[in-house]
């Protein structure tokens, strides 16, 4: 059974998808059953597979015992357990919490159809992580980009269709893009395989079709990470779906789409190409790296929805990995492999906080945030956590990867970047201080013991009343993570080395 | 010059297609049309692959008996696949506009952006 | 024909004129989809010998079905392929092509390493592969069905 557990982490999700529509139908509460066993095997195995690899290197599973380049090979080295362990971790917890949070978000008889889709979302992560066909990738990424499309829909208010269907024709002309590429390069080569691309293309670097094949990756990609110009599909789509998906897509859909686009630069390509010409390509990700991580700060600065400010704020997370990836170091490359793990922790964090409140209050707007210190302890401590790890405060992840990426800012010599990155720290600070101190320092108008009421008023806490267990415990764990990694970076940050000399070879 | 044209038609072919279809994409504003022009543009990049896969020659790739040239049926079937996705995403879209419809009474896109700026 | 008298005639039941406008569509429908249903039927099982598969004879019988609804109306079709059936053939539909990846697992093999199946490898690739078909045929067609009725269904308790 180890040795088939690659494509039991795509099999479990995918059959348990099935599974749930008929199971749905004798007794609605098993979906959720069926929904978080399936994802807390997936971690299981994702743990499982993270020792194997660590002992053997990287493995390797025929689908069908067809010998690749003929058959679809599937190949899980550091990058891709790197990125598995974290999908599946914030999936695992997304359904816990799912529990509570689609009462009030999700009309009833539509909860069962949620599980499936959530399930073939997964299934669809975990595909364009382990395979090492690229044909492979572009179906997978295909079944992740559909189920999201269908998730962001169900939201309650009648701007997530709008805001769906938008995602819908953009992430569509996305990956037509990458199916383009797809075509290029297979005509030029001949094969689909990743690796066996890897060590055809070299001698191919001159000609004009793999140069093209390039460019439609590059924007394909660029369409469904969220780079900065093509962004314009996340914010809509982060506010207004339901906040367990918004949870559970800024946490991992995009980071996924980060890893494709290291796979498809660094294995696929070759670093070599990326300076081959006479243009350095891996600048134009750096220029529109930087303009990210500006515009999604100063973009966040303004909004009254906090969902929408979180959503841009990540726009501005996203440069920081493209600007890792295009630094060609292999500082840089562990930065944003550390950003890729610590963005899912922050963000996938904070916008569980976000979910709470809107299942106890009932209210996104930040505005509304005021007095919830002493309403909701727990969970605007866990949001405080998520907070300062943005920012970049020392002893939480977000100042570890932050670091990385400075020091290979210095070691390229364009110590220009690190002003950039203290800019979007202090406008990031600036943003989230908004909202902590609607937390802690202000409090609601009915409540305000300063309006001299009387002793009596005026003494009254306020009762914490907190959220449901089910959604507190994942909060907790994710925030508490936060800080673990940010200590005890020892682990995230020899794997992502590890990772990051194989691919940078 | 023109032989770049006449040879490579099948470039220049696949290329007038998805132009147009991502013309259709931007520029119309009913959602039914944006997502016909959607098709249209995966369409030529269907036609593209399949343009790929001919021999100089070669018959349909079905087996028969005795020595034959075979057209090359891997991107055929690359592209099965890629239509299956397509008409996924058509059918998401699709849903999403019926549920459009229902929610603000109308598919143009200029007007469904005016309500939802009165909303928020 | 006036539209006035056409609609009055329409409410009657035992009436000529409504029963001959549409028994030419009926008829055909009547002899043609059993056929379409066979075509659809053979597309499914010829997919590894030539043009076709899953999905190509899937969208057939799907759109028999589909033709079915259109010439007799919803409710009939409804009632032929209720709710419930075509929920369930969409899921055991995808689920016989996952059997068969997990039987071949079990057996083994590989995942979808059909000569391990049987002691033959060629026959057992070859019922391997029609097994797969069909389970994503059944998948198919219970799909289209699902989509169609949904677009078309008018929902009165809106």
């Amino acid at each position: 059974m180890i040795k088939h557990l690659p494509i039991l982490l795509i099999v479990v999700p995918l059959l348990s998808a099935l599974i749930i529509p008929v199971a749905g139908r004798i007794n609605r509460a098993l979906s959720w059953y069926i929904a978080t066993i399936a994802t807390g095997i997936c971690f299981v195995i994702s743990l499982l597979l993270l020792q194997t690899v660590l002992k053997e290197g990287s493995i390797s599973y025929w689908l069908g015992g067809w010998e690749p380049p003929m058959g679809i090979e599937y190949v899980i080295d550091y990058l891709s357990i790197f990125v598995v362990i974290i999908v599946a971790f914030i999936a695992f917890m997304v359904s816990i919490y799912s529990r509570k949070s689609v009462e009030l978000e999700i009309d009833e008889d539509r909860i069962s159809v949620f599980y499936a889709v959530y399930l073939l979302f997964i299934t669809g992560l975990m595909g364009i992580v382990v395979t090492g066909d690229i044909f492979n990738l572009y179906v997978f990424l295909e079944i992740t980009s559909i189920a999201g499309y269908a998730l962001i829909a169900l939201g309650k208010k009648r701007q997530a269709l709008m805001a769906g269907f938008k995602y819908v024709v953009m992430g569509t002309i996305g990956a037509t893009f990458i199916l383009l590429g797809i075509g290029y390069l297979y005509l030029m080569t001949g094969t689909l395989n990743i690796a066996e691309l890897s060590q055809m293309l070299p001698q191919l670097y001159h000609t004009n079709a793999v140069l093209t094949a390039f460019a439609l990756f590059a924007v394909g990609l660029a369409l469904k990470i969220a780079l900065f110009p093509l962004h314009t599909w996340l914010p809509n789509a982060y506010t207004y779906a339901p906040s367990a998906i918004s949870a559970a897509m800024a946490a991992t859909a995009t980071k996924v789409g980060a890893y494709a686009l290291i796979r498809i630069l660094f294995t696929v390509f070759g670093v070599s190409f990326l300076t081959f010409g006479d243009l350095n390509l891996a600048h134009i990700f750096l220029f529109f790296s930087v303009v990210a991580i500006l515009a999604g700060s100063i973009l966040a600065l303004s909004q009254t929805d906090i969902k929408k400010m979180l959503a841009y704020s990540s726009v501005g997370q996203i440069g920081y990995i493209v600007m890792g990836i295009s630094l060609l170091s292999i500082t840089g490359l562990v930065g944003s492999l550390l950003h890729i793990l610590n963005h899912a922790l922050m963000k996938g964090g904070l916008f569980l906080v976000v979910g709470a409140v809107v299942y106890k209050v009932g209210i996104t707007n930040i505005e509304g945030y005021k007095g919830l210190g002493k309403k909701m302890p727990i969970s605007m401590a866990a949001f405080t956590i998520g907070a300062l790890s943005m920012i970049g405060v020392p002893l939480t992840v977000g100042f570890v990867s932050k670091w990385y990426l400075a020091v290979a800012s210095l070691e390229v010599g364009m110590w220009y970047l690190i002003p950039v990155i203290l800019i979007s720290s202090v406008l990031t600070a600036v943003y989230f201080w908004r909202v902590i101190d609607n937390i802690y320092f202000k409090t609601d108008d009915e409540g305000d013991p300063g309006h001299g009421h009387g002793h009596g008023h005026g003494e009254e806490r306020v009762k914490p009343d907190d959220a449901p267990a089910w959604m507190l415990v994942p909060t907790v764990t994710v925030a508490v993570l936060c800080i673990v990694f940010g200590i005890l970076a020892y682990a995230p940050v020899s794997l992502a080395e590890k990772a990051a000399v194989i691919l940078l070879r | 010059m023109i032989e770049i044209i006449l040879t490579k038609y099948n470039y220049w072919i696949y290329i007038v297609l998805m132009m147009t279809g991502f013309y259709a994409v931007m520029a119309k504003e009913n959602l039914i049309k944006k997502v016909i022009g959607l098709n249209i543009f995966q369409t030529a990049v269907f036609l593209f692959y399949i343009s790929l896969s001919k021999v100089d020659g070669g018959t349909a790739p079905i087996l028969i008996n005795g020595p034959v040239v075979y057209d090359n049926p891997l991107p055929q079937v690359l592209i099965l696949t890629a239509i299956v996705v397509s008409v996924s995403v058509t059918a998401v879209a699709l849903a999403i506009i019926l549920l459009i419809y229902k929610a603000y009474g109308t598919i143009e896109e200029d007007q469904i952006l005016e309500m939802n700026k009165h909303n928020d | 024909m006036s539209k006035q008298s056409m609609q009055r005639i329409s409410h009657d039941p035992g009436s000529d004129i409504t029963t001959q406008k549409h028994v030419i569509r009926r008829t055909v429908a009547k002899i043609l989809i059993p056929f379409i249903q066979l075509f659809g039927l053979y597309v499914i099982a010829h997919g590894e010998l030539g043009p076709g598969g899953g999905f190509q004879g899937g969208v057939i019988l799907g759109a028999s079905v589909i033709v079915y609804i259109l010439v007799f109306g919803l409710d009939e079709g409804r009632k032929r392929v209720t709710e419930k059936t075509s929920d369930l053939l969409v899921s055991s539909g995808a689920l016989i092509y996952g059997g068969i990846g997990i039987l071949c697992l079990l057996a083994g093999g590989n995942y979808l390493q059909y000569n391990v199946l049987l002691p033959d490898p060629k026959l057992a690739s070859h019922l391997g592969i029609l097994g797969v078909e069909i389970g994503i045929g059944i998948t198919v067609a219970a799909v289209m069905i699902t989509l169609f009725c949904e677009t078309v269904r008018r929902d009165d308790d809106d």
